[in-house]
């Protein structure tokens, strides 16, 4: 790899043998994909996956320390993913005593090392930290170290910055010294997509089913999609935000997808169209049936198929105001229609803080509540992925959620039914 | 009889070690969570959704695989299995390393007294010739031994 005198500087130990240790993962990093130079950040902010203060994972904080201990100058402040914990979600004593005597016992500690290393703000844990009211916006072209993968895919995909699927901890290391190694997904090349996707549904296809199906087909290849702009126009417009990112979550935790292009909506498919698409590149049609097909593919994890579920999440990745809004509207027209007043089923939503802070001023807060949801601004992630959780009978319109957890997948309308006692689970 | 494969080197070294043959993609975390949290001397996998390993223990094995799959939080979970002693003796890729798991065997290379000899790009013949139990033997070049 050609680095710059300052690169090289930096991997020679001239600031210091651990700012050295971390240039030099991210050039084998590099090197491994076929990295020949390493190129700036770009963005304005970094964020880091890994918002969680688990005690299996010690030996990550215990490098951190080393970081901070060695005075690592942090080149670019970030924001991360949500936080594991939220007394609002419903949580016997047992799981809040293995939540935080046990599982969680590193948070404060790594609380901490966040702050020091530059966390923007203890408002700032969300994994949609693209959202206004969060300000994590990269432009357009921006050079990224992030990890979240469905993070990546929406800036990647929707803003059309670009970022690599990275690790966690690689995230912070390109964020403290400002470089990451270029390849993948940061070339003209490795944007362009190996796959035509058409879509080809009778109505507009659910977006986190659309996702798994595209994401479980073409894993870490980058998908050209045809056919979705009938369903949610040529603008990015908020609504077609809110289905772009609950659609890549889905890409890129039920296969690996790390950018798509939308004909016609997402940035580049807009200005480059089809000269994207390699000459080589598959086809592969989705329609009523093969959505049909994907979600039976899907294995019931539940001790008991049939059990009652004990809790639901919505808000996987966190939801956007116009969701929160959109929800409310349907679970009040539900309930009346059903004759009641509360959901069925405990209900978590999940969102950034900065958006439940603005949500809460609004109108449609004191309407939520009243129909029995909890708002939260945790990752659901985090509160299933633990022995006593895995047990519960927990539903989700989240297919990230489903991939990673027992919980088991609804769409929209099946979870608006069950929480409104229209259909029994 | 044996059979040899030749791969690419990502982290040189040798080492020698019956196989734990995984034809799906690996999911680093689900494989790993419960054994780091509670300890497991034996490392078992933990990924009820891999038939192929749930429940072996991945200590001390040769790990085939095609690559990675799963959360991002894949690497981090490499380097503290390295940071624990808690890897196998070696990896052995059929298909090029993806991201996470690149950073994973490479954060643990750099950064922990673990030493793990990582071979990729072994191609889809390995995968479907090796089985778990067989001795695989890995080479500075990127040579992979199966008998």
């Amino acid at each position: 790899m050609k680095l710059t005198p300052e690169q090289q500087a930096i991997l020679d130990g001239e600031r210091g043998e651990v700012p050295a240790k971390v240039m030099k993962t991210l050039v084998m990093y590099g090197e491994t994909f076929g990295a020949e130079t390493m190129v700036p950040v770009t963005g304005r902010l970094g964020h880091t996956v890994i918002s969680f203060g688990i005690n299996a994972m010690k030996p990550v904080y215990d490098l951190y320390d080393r970081l901070l201990e060695a005075g690592m100058e942090f080149r670019q402040p970030f924001t991360a993913d949500p936080l594991p914990l939220d007394r609002n979600v419903p949580s016997n004593l047992l799981q809040d005593l293995v939540f935080r005597q046990f599982m969680y016992k590193q948070q404060g500690r790594y609380e901490d090392q966040l702050r020091r290393m530059g966390m923007t703000s203890d408002r700032d844990f969300t994994c949609a930290c693209y959202f206004d009211q969060v300000g994590n916006i990269p432009e357009k072209g921006d050079v990224l170290s992030w990890a979240e993968s469905s993070a990546v895919s929406y800036a990647n995909s929707v803003l059309g910055a670009r970022c690599n699927r990275n690790s966690g901890i690689i995230d912070v290391f390109g964020s403290a010294v400002g470089y990451v190694p270029c390849f993948g997904l940061l070339t003209d090349e490795g944007r362009r997509a190996s796959w035509v996707v058409e879509v080809r549904t009778t109505r507009r296809p659910e977006a986190q089913l659309l996702g798994s199906a595209v994401g479980m087909k073409v894993m870490e290849d980058v998908p050209y999609i045809r056919g979705l702009d009938t369903w949610l126009g040529t603008e990015l417009n908020a609504d077609a935000r809110a289905y772009l990112k609950d659609f890549g979550a889905a890409a890129a935790s039920n296969g690996a997808v790390g950018l798509y292009h939308v004909e016609h909506l997402t940035p580049e498919a807009v200005e480059q169209g089809e000269g994207l698409i390699l000459p080589d590149a598959q086809v592969y049609v989705v329609d009523d049936a093969e959505l049909d097909r994907v979600r039976a593919s899907y294995p019931v994890m539940w001790k008991d198929p049939d059990a009652e579920p004990k809790l639901c999440f919505i808000g996987c990745p966190h939801l956007t105001m116009e969701q929160l809004a959109d929800w409310t509207k349907k679970l009040e027209q539900g309930l009346k229609e059903t004759g009641r007043e509360k959901v069925t089923v405990p209900t978590v939503f999940t969102t950034a803080p900065a958006v439940l802070e603005e949500f809460n001023r609004g109108p449609y807060s004191v309407r939520l509540r009243k129909t029995g949801v909890i708002l939260s601004y945790i990752c659901p992630l985090m509160y299933m992925n633990n022995p006593l959780s895995k047990k519960m009978p927990v539903i989700t319109n989240s297919n990230k959620l489903r991939t990673y957890t027992s919980a088991r997948y609804y769409t929209d309308g099946e979870v608006l039914d069950i929480l409104t006692g229209k259909e029994a689970k | 009889m044996a059979r040899t494969f030749q791969g690419r080197t990502v982290v040189p070294g040798r080492a020698q070690a019956p196989a734990l043959v995984s034809h799906e993609g690996f999911n680093t975390l689900a494989s790993y969570q419960m054994a780091l949290m509670f300890g497991d001397k034996k490392v078992k996998c933990g990924d009820q959704n891999n038939r192929d390993i749930y429940k072996q223990p991945m200590f001390g094995v040769a790990l085939c695989l095609p690559q990675t799959i799963g959360s991002t939080t894949g690497g981090m979970v490499f380097y503290t299995a390295g940071a624990m002693g808690k890897l196998p003796a070696c990896m052995c890729f059929s298909k090029p390393i993806d991201s996470l798991a690149a950073a994973g065997v490479i954060l643990a290379d750099v950064w922990t007294d673990s030493h793990m000899p990582v071979v990729d790009s072994l191609g889809d013949e390995f995968l479907e010739y090796v089985r778990t139990g067989m001795t695989v033997t890995v080479s500075e070049d990127g040579t992979v031994t199966v008998e």
